[in-house]
């Protein structure tokens, strides 16, 4: 489909009837293999809903589709009610999506600092000739931009590694600066693919306190991937659970928690009514 | 008004330190001409290294055209040069500035109106920007003949030494400019090769220019480059300032360009394609942008090969040499521009000067095998290059402390809930 683009993301940013993010219908082929089969989202503003299922339900790969790095094979993804299915990915972080990554991403060799200015890119205001003469608009604008992003490594507690290599941090400050750099780029909604896998409790827990820290300081929309019940139940305020490329529950965390497709999905056939009889003989 | 960064300024002291020191080991005569040759050839080589460290050093794309880029550069310029000074007419240099100007315009015209259509493949963009560029070629040699008679009265006009000067100065930047026009032409389908592939096609491109050159008499029609038999009567006229100049210039673009905003997302995709593109990098546009820029400095550095030893052949732009910039580069610090400099200064003394005049008559050629040699042990030893990421004082980004500011403005972390409280809650 050849559409010209007509990117505005601020008039259409204001529009607050459109959902943030809509998917309809999405399906994903590789090859003979239906990865993600009629996948329907809707996003409210301001809400943080998980995305659960067994490994290799297709989670991921609708993240992929979201953020442009897939292209669907069917079905359509709005942000703000605008097509964003076939736009390459650069062009859908400027509209407004940003994500982390299942195994951090991080541009490893360089600086924490650096890793947040890269995001600030598409903002930094200044031509190839201002830099490349010096000009007093790259002077400024990099200062600009310099401090904005040692602001943010403070929101993050990460500013007094600005100097440091990313891929020498430790494990969980590397999550919170890739969630930094994602948050750089001013997005609207956020997805975090399995933020806590690898966290220790401590860590677990304190990035749980991140996640609705920055939600409403940033006034975010969040959607995230995790296999660790404990902040998908924590945190979120609605789940779609997935297992072979299609939704089999969506809800509430107390629903899902008792609901037997999700059971059978996570545990096997059977487990379910497993789960009943045990439940029954406890409460006799 | 502005406070001179120290490390600017020391710079700035080196370079002239350098440059009269050399210029008068030169004027003196203290310098023979051989080991003159040697320093010309290594500021040349650190030219051409620094375009190719752009592109493999900082933007990971494994390069084997920068030789080709660089033959390029130094037959466009020496055609100009040798038509102006052996044939005194105007033609060469007017093609040249024309193609160059009017190509770079169309792709320019192009690309915009590129950009406002979606899903154009590279391939077809590439057959439209080739059409355009044949066309406009062509009518650049129109407007350079009709031209050529004024051009020439009037350049004949000015003292002759200023005006091969002037001839010589616009060829230098065109040879850039047409390696770079060259290099976003080839690039455009190449360049959304994998890393691998695309160090084949462009060692590929290599082999191709070769073989033209070869055959320049006759397939490309200029007899005056002689093909295999090699083009002579190029006058001798880079000077150390010539060469010097470029290189400070070719070091000071290469700065400028890696600490702004531009040279971070270079560097972002060398480090993670998917996360550049994950945050809003147009990694096609900067693939492209470094390739354009690195071979434009190998062009530049071609024209002034060229114009050393007044002789070329297209031996010297042979693919097996086209790993030199790369074992430099290698060598020096991949991502290391003080690195890259050095090694290339150390790559014209040791193999050109020094091992040519120690080892014992008749084993010259012994150079190639102390030089692989020493790359073992070098690659054994410190596998980050000679200078690792080391940069001097100049060239490394100088990152402001933070700031003292009212912490009402951003939210400081104390202001989290607490740990223990959250975890309460999450438990029941």
């Amino acid at each position: 489909m050849m559409t010209v683009a007509t990117a505005a993301p601020s008039a259409t940013l204001n529009n607050n009837n459109a959902p943030v993010l809509s998917v309809q219908n999405l399906s994903k082929e590789f090859g003979g293999l239906k990865a993600v089969y009629n996948f329907n989202l809707e996003l409210a503003e301001h809400s943080l809903i998980g995305l659960i299922g067994p490994n290799g339900a297709g989670k991921t790969t609708v993240f992929n589709m979201i953020t442009g790095i897939y292209v669907p094979t069917t079905g359509s993804i709005k942000l703000y009610g605008e097509e964003i299915s076939n736009l390459e990915p650069h062009k859908i972080n400027h509209l407004g999506i940003a994500r982390t990554f299942q195994n951090i991403r991080l541009f490893s060799n360089l600086t924490v600092l650096d890793n947040v200015r890269i995001a600030y890119h598409t903002h930094a205001g200044y031509s190839l000739y201002d830099s490349i003469l010096r000009s007093k608009k790259y002077s400024t604008r990099e200062r600009e931009l310099t401090e904005k992003a040692q602001d943010f490594l403070e929101v993050f507690r990460l500013e007094d590694r600005q100097t440091e290599i990313a891929k020498n941090l430790p494990y969980g400050e590397q999550r919170r600066l890739e969630i930094a750099r994602a948050l750089a780029a001013n997005p609207k909604l956020l997805l975090l693919d399995e933020p806590a896998a690898g966290m220790n409790p401590a860590e677990t827990v304190d990035l749980m306190n991140l996640i609705h820290f920055i939600r409403d300081k940033f006034n975010l929309t969040i959607l995230l991937i995790e296999h660790q019940m404990r902040v998908v139940m924590g945190i979120c305020e609605g789940i779609t659970v997935m297992d072979f490329g299609e939704v089999i529950a969506r809800g509430t965390p107390k629903d899902i928690q008792s609901n037997p497709r999700v059971i059978e999905a996570y545990l096997g056939p059977g487990a379910a009514a497993l789960s009943e009889k045990f439940k029954r003989k406890k409460n006799q | 008004m502005k406070k001179i960064q120290r490390g600017t300024l020391i710079f700035g002291i080196g370079i002239i330190v350098v440059f009269v020191a050399i210029q008068l080991l030169v004027q003196f005569k203290i310098l023979n001409s051989f080991w003159f040759t040697i320093i010309r050839l290594g500021a040349v080589m650190a030219i051409v290294s620094l375009g190719l460290n752009l592109i493999y050093g900082f933007n990971g794309q494994f390069s084997l055209g920068q030789w080709a880029f660089y033959a390029i550069g130094a037959y466009a310029s020496a055609d100009a040069t040798y038509r102006w000074t052996q044939l005194h007419s105007a033609l060469g240099i007017l093609v040249l500035l024309f193609a160059v100007v009017l190509s770079g315009l169309g792709i320019l015209l192009i690309g915009r109106w590129i950009s406002r259509i979606r899903g154009m493949d590279a391939l077809s963009q590439f057959a439209l920007y080739l059409i355009a560029i044949a066309l406009l070629t062509w009518m650049a040699l129109l407007v350079a003949k009709t031209l050529d008679a004024p051009v020439t009265a009037l350049l004949n006009a000015i003292p002759p030494n200023i005006s091969l000067q002037i001839v010589f100065f616009l060829s230098i930047i065109l040879a850039g400019l047409i390696a770079a026009e060259v290099s976003f032409l080839f690039g455009l389908p190449v360049l959304t090769l994998g890393s691998d592939y695309f160090g084949i096609a462009t060692l590929g491109l290599t082999i191709i220019v070769k073989v033209l050159l070869d055959n320049s008499d006759t397939m490309l029609g200029f007899p005056e480059m002689k093909g295999a038999r090699g083009m002579i009567g190029i006058p001798k006229i880079t000077t150390w300032f010539w060469v010097f100049s470029f290189l400070v210039l070719a070091i000071v673009i290469t700065r400028n360009l890696l600490l702004s905003s531009y040279g971070r997302a270079i560097i972002s995709v060398r480090e993670d394609e998917v996360a550049a593109k994950a945050m809003g990098i147009d990694i096609a546009f900067y693939k492209n942008l470094t390739f354009v820029i690195g071979s434009f400095f190998a062009g530049a550095a071609g024209a002034l090969y060229a114009h050393i030893n007044g002789f070329l052949h297209p031996n010297t732009f042979n693919f097996i040499k086209s790993f030199d910039p790369l074992i430099i580069v290698v060598f020096g610090g991949l991502g290391s521009v003080t690195g890259t400099v050095a090694a290339s200064f150390a790559w014209a003394l040791v193999l050109e000067g020094f091992l040519r005049l120690w080892l014992p008559q008749g084993f010259e050629t012994w150079r190639f095998v102390v030089y692989p040699l020493l790359l073992l042990i070098m690659m054994l030893l410190k596998p980050n290059g000679l200078l690792g990421s080391y940069e001097i004082a100049y060239l490394r980004d100088h990152i402001p402390s933070l700031r003292k500011k009212d912490k009402a403005q951003i939210q400081p972390p104390s202001t989290y809930p607490t740990a223990a409280t959250d975890a309460q809650e999450v438990k029941s």
